[in-house]
């Protein structure tokens, strides 16, 4: 499709959505999305959670993401429609962009999103328009694709540094080694920083490389930028739970946290010494966990988030004891660019826009440059990730609380080829989306399996060791306290059915799990399960894309009658669940 | 001429320093053979009668207790309590959930600054309560530690 014809699209759709009532949208003309007003006096943007898609790709919003406690009902935890009457005058391409709704057709109508080509036309054009501005990077842009894997990031350290980051801070970026890990932010042209990254006290005795010795960070705490004239600080929180979130083998000598006190000591410097316009905190804490520190810590003008790839159309401004703190969040995956523009009155900042753009390819032409880096790293291991396995009648896709269409590929792969009754398979935020009919290629695959510790395992595991897995998990996406989430969605199973009660209380949420035929799952006996991404020790399996990747290769075309989502209870009436495909009780 | 500034001890001289004191510093752990029982005791309600016996207990907004909100290993969770009130002759460790409640007592004297910092080992999530106990009165404050499995970051 060319350009002309998705306006063309475009229009239609407004004319559909106009005879149904929704007078608020209007059609965007072409250009206009991208044509700023000018406000303000400095211009900050910030991608985040790019998980290392250098070309465009498809992404599918969830229809399932739960809000529980104060959460319930609260952006990010409204889905489809329920976030469109939340926020009021979305365009159609807007609502593609933030919700599933109608995915497949809307998908094939505006096309794909991202790619760093496209974002660099569209960044190179952002700051083009006005006299001087920032580009920050949330982080989880160095893991996502067999590229960055197979270069231990080093491709995306050279695609960052082309379209021009000043600032980043990090997560998957930690699960390198790491001395892979400090090449890597060397050879990265802007800071990375991090102020709740410290030298654990044995690695202090024993003397490991650090930023300073004096107070342990690994890292600078932050950088002050000066933006047409205005002293920008930005401080960086890195994901607070990488130790038990991802394997601490990688990174032994760090500690992490999200180190609140030493936030407030951190801001409270940093605005007495450096005199700042601004004070901005770079975020991969998750938007729970940013929205619940913005409450409790004084003197940030803004939280910039990423980590729960949570697309966020408008800021969410939070009272603290300081005056205000505003908490946006940028999707992932290369589909947003979020952009801040700033005035300023005597005493720092005064007034603010923000906006958050999707990048649609079709309407940015590829950023020649960027693109011929792309190819380059690309052709030494196009054949392999050119290889199309198979083909599926459905949409494939990961992101929601509970098994994805792709979720339920990758735990069939495993109970088949591995020989397993059960499989579980990781709830995580990255992996693209897949349209009907459309070739699943070695690419898209490792899309969703990309990781520097992919090895299966099969063991016998007793029904008590497996409910408290999943008593574990739950409890770490729906605990009521955000400090005490990880971020993550929940554990993704085959071969075994449950109840999930998410407003129940730890070690109460799972019941009723059965095997298919009915049998109830017994505490004391043994069952045979396969999985993937121990985080503990190192596993001896196949890499799981070896596993699934055989298995599409046998199958060649997948259909899927049903997926094994669990039953969810008490989660009636909640705007974060719509359309589910499971049991509401 | 330069005149070079009097450098405070950094992080890792200071850590490198407190190993060598640790080592010195055994001996007082004898005097805490008296609370032998406590450190024995299984139930939470025992520590605290063996402790503080009919002392009352209050909550207090002058300790700092400093512990991660989750472990990043249950086998040496970082812990550190400091507190302001006056006449603290003591601060206790208590987390509700291990097989031995009390995990650690310090005696303070009157030259000692109530500023402490360990390791505990946690088997699973719990309450961890740090006391402080005075002449009259016994001073708490208490946090929620997660101990989970990890995996499914986003």
């Amino acid at each position: 499709m060319d350009r002309r014809e998705f306006i063309g699209i475009l229009a239609k759709t407004w004319i559909a959505a106009t005879v149904s009532g929704c007078t608020t949208l209007r059609p965007v003309r072409e250009g206009e999305l991208y044509n700023l007003s000018p406000f303000g006096q400095s211009r900050i943007l910030h991608i985040t959670d790019t998980h290392a898609q250098l070309n465009p790709v498809y992404f599918r919003e969830p229809n399932v993401n739960l809000g529980v406690g104060s959460a319930f009902g609260q952006i990010p935890h409204r889905v489809g429609k329920n976030l469109l009457d939340a926020v009021p005058g979305m365009t159609p391409q807007d609502v593609h962009a933030l919700t599933y709704l109608d995915f497949s057709e809307a998908a094939e109508r505006y096309g794909r999103v991202g790619g760093f080509s496209h974002l660099s036309t569209l960044i190179q054009q952002l700051r083009g328009d006005v006299p001087d501005s920032l580009l920050l990077d949330g982080g989880d842009t160095w893991q996502g694709s067999g590229t960055a894997l197979w270069t231990r990031g080093q491709d995306m350290v050279g695609a960052c540094n082309l379209l021009g980051v000043d600032v980043m801070t990090g997560h998957w970026e930690f699960t390198y080694e790491e001395a892979e890990v400090l090449k890597n932010a060397a050879m990265f042209k802007g800071d990375f920083v991090a102020q709740n990254i410290k030298a654990t006290d044995d690695a202090l005795f024993e003397g490991i490389p650090m930023f300073n010795e004096d107070s342990g960070h690994i890292f600078p705490p932050y950088v002050i930028k000066v933006v047409n004239g205005r002293r920008i600080a930005v401080i960086g929180q890195a994901f607070p739970y990488t130790p038990i979130a991802n394997p601490q083998r990688f990174i032994p000598n760090w500690t992490f946290g999200i180190q609140e006190e030493d936030l407030q000591q951190l801001i409270n410097k940093v605005r007495g010494v450096e005199r700042p316009d601004a004070v901005i905190l770079l975020s991969h804490n998750g938007m729970d966990v940013d929205l619940k520190l913005a409450s409790r810590v004084q003197g940030l003008d803004f939280i910039m988030g990423g980590h729960t790839h949570d697309g966020v159309p408008i800021p969410v401004s939070v009272k603290n004891a300081g005056g205000v703190t505003v908490v946006t969040n940028a999707g992932s995956n290369g589909k947003f660019v979020s952009v801040l523009d700033l005035a300023f009155g005597q005493s720092g900042v005064s007034g603010y826009r923000y906006q958050l753009l999707p990048v649609f390819s079709n309407l940015l032409p590829a950023d020649p440059v960027m693109q011929s880096y792309i190819n380059d790293v690309r052709a030494p291991y196009a054949s392999i990730l050119d290889e199309e396995l198979g083909v599926a009648d459905t949409l494939l896709f990961r992101r929601g609380n509970f098994n994805g269409t792709f979720d339920q590929v990758i735990c069939s792969a495993l109970t088949e080829q591995l020989d397993a009754e059960i499989s579980l398979s990781p709830g995580f935020r990255w992996g693209t989306s897949v349209l009907p009919g459309e070739p699943i290629t070695m690419e898209r695959l490792l899309d969703q399996t990309c990781m520097t510790y992919p090895e299966t395992y099969v063991r016998d595991m007793s029904g008590a060791e497996l409910k408290m897995i999943m008593e574990s998990v739950a409890d770490n996406l729906f605990n009521i306290d955000p400090y005490y989430q990880q971020g993550g969605d929940m554990v993704r199973t085959g071969g075994m059915s449950y109840t999930c009660e998410p407003g129940a209380t730890m070690g109460k949420r799972i019941t009723d799990m059965r095997l298919p035929n009915g049998e109830l799952i017994m505490d004391t006996k043994n069952y045979k399960v396969a999985g993937w991404a121990t985080v503990g020790s190192q596993s001896t399996g196949p890499a799981v894309w070896d596993v699934v990747a055989d298995h599409l290769r046998d199958r060649k075309t997948i259909h899927l009658d049903k997926i094994d989502t669990p039953r969810l209870k008490g989660v009636k009436g909640n705007p974060g669940v719509a359309d589910y495909p499971g049991e509401l009780i | 001429m330069q005149i070079q500034a009097i450098r405070q001890p950094s992080r890792r001289r200071f850590i490198q320093g407190l190993m060598s004191i640790i080592a010195l510093s055994a001996l007082p752990f004898q005097l805490l053979a008296r609370s032998t029982k406590a450190f024995q005791a299984t139930k939470l309600e025992t520590v605290k009668a063996e402790l503080f016996g009919d002392l009352p207990i209050v909550d207090s907004s002058d300790i700092s207790l400093d512990i991660p909100d989750i472990a990043e290993n249950g086998a040496v969770v970082p812990v550190s309590v400091s507190t302001t009130i006056e006449g603290a002759e003591a601060i206790h460790v208590v987390i509700e959930q291990n097989p031995n409640p009390l995990s650690a007592s310090f005696k303070l004297t009157e030259f000692s600054v109530a500023d402490i910092s360990m390791r505990v080992k946690m088997g699973k999530s719990s309450m961890v309560t740090a006391y402080i106990k005075t002449p009259t009165t016994i001073y708490k404050t208490s946090r929620e530690v997660k101990v989970t499995i990890g995996g499914c970051g986003g």
